[in-house]
């Protein structure tokens, strides 16, 4: 099992306790998840993260093979192309992208550049819908959630681009995969961390609809707690919850090995 | 792949655990797929190991009267509903009577008629602002009863919100005040805004509880809530995503600070037996209520 959606480093807008390597470990331990897919928090918030890239690698150089590096690439950046090679040198399974913080718009032609340079090295492009629910955000925290039609283009950009959403809730989900051709939408994942459970079911809706094997184990962990996803796998109707192997382990979605 | 928990064993352990914050649905209230939320917080409870969900219906859930403005027409059959579930499943189920303030007579009398059928408490969304004189008469008609309030929240406001005219922490602390010897649950704290502001704003109010519900799951917030009031003023909920309510109740266990067993306890049911009428919890052990002490003087 791995958990596809953790960070490390501080979130700007609120005090997160203790989002520390060791303390990522801890917890992994303490959910019985083997291994995470770790990006740099702070670096979505960064002009240029390239700098969080190099801390990333560097604090997760004591946990090869439990914490794997899914760095970010800005790929307005000068030399982007470079710093893409050098990330993947460097063992990255996946890359981050974030284009809502960067200021793209759903059709920015270096977004799409990016997810099939990605796609062209068999690195799957990782996208975060949201770090904080709408309600709570800071007043300086002005970025709205992912578009469901920057999902879409980046998935239509070319036929082997792979796309990992993570934190989308249902809605997000069934614009964009029901706004796909199956080719498209067979490329494109979700993690479960923002999905809700009982009394409305959203989560046992999404896999009888649209299929487990869409769906990946994530949590939000530092942001949010990591018991969230367990106790909605939990609580999942019966009949949906012996079939659900297909479910929980990102390294359904094809990529370089760790 | 994650271990299913074998089926005989609650999620939550085998100790009492009282819901606080629960809601039905209704044939009236416009959603053809009604029955589908009732049977899976049912069956979702059951799995958790819910001693007692406590419910409420507003109105018609925006069917033929705004949500957080019920006529009164609307709020009567809500209740109605909400009895009549009760009914069909006491052991399980009891229900707050839901209020319009702005209806002040209809609301008195609401409160009067559901406590002769039932009801434990008293429901207040968001039709008037907390600290607003309507809500005096709703507060002392709660008290008269032994009836704690539950209110719904909006964890620092900070503009106005379309649909509601809502409340935050420190409007619900202004009412509390006026009436200490009513017991306030400000309703989940994981429902949206900052509820850091909601911890400062009724810290050192004794008759304001904290109830844990609501989709958000941050990683500090419980930490911050048990910091702020202590276990002796946190009671367990679930709202409308009891997956967050479960994962919280986990969490729990790992808080800084460490909630020792008894602590755990106050949460899953003793703050709530303290709080409703004498034995009005189903499967909960019924405990007298506590004085409530404000600046070091018993009320």
């Amino acid at each position: 099992m791995i958990d596809a959606h953790t960070f490390i480093g501080p979130y700007p807008f609120r005090h997160i306790p203790h989002p520390d390597p060791d303390a990522l470990v801890r917890v992994l331990d303490r959910e019985r998840i083997e291994s995470a897919w770790v990006g740099h928090l702070p670096s979505a918030f960064y002009r240029d993260p390239a700098a969080g890239n190099d801390t990333l690698f560097d604090a997760l150089s004591p946990y090869t093979g439990r914490l794997i590096p899914v760095p970010a690439i800005r790929p307005d950046w000068p030399r982007w192309e470079q710093a893409l090679a050098a990330v993947l040198d460097r063992g990255a399974v996946a890359v981050r992208a974030y284009p809502q913080q960067w200021g793209f718009g759903s059709n920015h032609p270096a977004m799409a550049e990016l997810a099939v340079a990605c796609g062209e090295s068999g690195v799957p492009l990782v996208l975060t819908t949201r770090f904080e629910d709408l309600r709570q955000r800071h007043a300086m925290d002005l970025v709205g959630d992912l578009p469901a039609a920057t999902v879409r283009a980046l998935a239509r950009a070319g036929p082997r681009v792979r796309l990992l959403v993570a934190a989308a809730s249902r809605a997000l989900i069934e614009e964009v995969h029901w706004g796909l051709t199956p080719d498209e939408r067979a490329r494109v994942w979700w993690d479960i961390s923002w999905i809700w459970g009982p009394p409305e079911d959203e989560l046992a809706h999404a896999l009888r609809t649209i299929g487990s094997r869409r769906f990946v184990y994530g949590s939000g962990w530092p942001l949010r707690l990591a018991q969230t996803p367990r106790a909605n796998l939990e609580l999942l109707p019966d009949e949906l919850r012996a079939p659900l192997a297909p479910l929980g382990d990102a390294a359904q979605i094809p990529a370089r090995s760790a | 792949m994650v271990e299913p928990a074998p089926r005989a064993a609650p999620l939550a352990g085998h100790e009492p655990l009282v819901d606080v914050h629960a809601h039905f649905l209704h044939a009236r209230a416009g959603r053809r797929d009604w029955e589908m939320p009732n049977r899976a917080r049912m069956r979702a409870g059951d799995r958790i190991g819910i001693t007692v969900h406590i419910a409420s219906i507003l109105g018609t859930w925006g069917h033929a009267s705004p949500v957080y403005f019920p006529s009164p027409r609307d709020v009567t059959l809500g209740n109605d509903e909400m009895l009549a579930i009760q009914d069909r499943d006491p052991d399980r189920i009891r229900s707050y009577v839901t209020v319009n303030p702005n209806d002040t007579a209809h609301a008195l009398d609401e409160i009067a008629r559901c406590g002769e059928r039932g009801a434990v408490g008293v429901k207040l969304a968001a039709s008037r602002r907390a600290d607003d004189p309507l809500l005096d008469p709703i507060a002392a008609a709660a008290e008269r009863r032994h009836f704690p309030i539950l209110h719904h929240i909006w964890q620092h406001r900070t503009r106005e919100w379309p649909g509601q005219e809502i409340s935050d922490g420190a409007d619900l602390g202004r009412l509390a005040r006026r009436h200490p010897s009513v017991s306030f649950i400000l309703a989940h704290i994981g429902g949206g805004g900052d509820y850091r502001h909601t911890f400062a704003a009724v810290a050192h109010i004794p008759n304001v509880y904290l109830d844990l519900s609501g989709s958000g799951v941050d990683r500090g917030m419980l930490d911050d809530a048990v910091r702020a009031v202590g276990a002796r003023r946190i009671l367990w909920g679930s709202d409308i995503t009891m997956e967050t309510g479960l994962a919280k109740l986990w969490a729990l266990e790992h808080v800084e600070p460490h909630l020792d067993a008894s602590a755990m306890t106050d949460i899953r049911w003793r703050n709530a037996a303290r709080i409703f009428p004498l034995g009005a919890l189903p499967g909960v052990p019924a405990l007298e209520r506590e004085p409530v002490v404000v600046a070091g003087h018993a009320r």
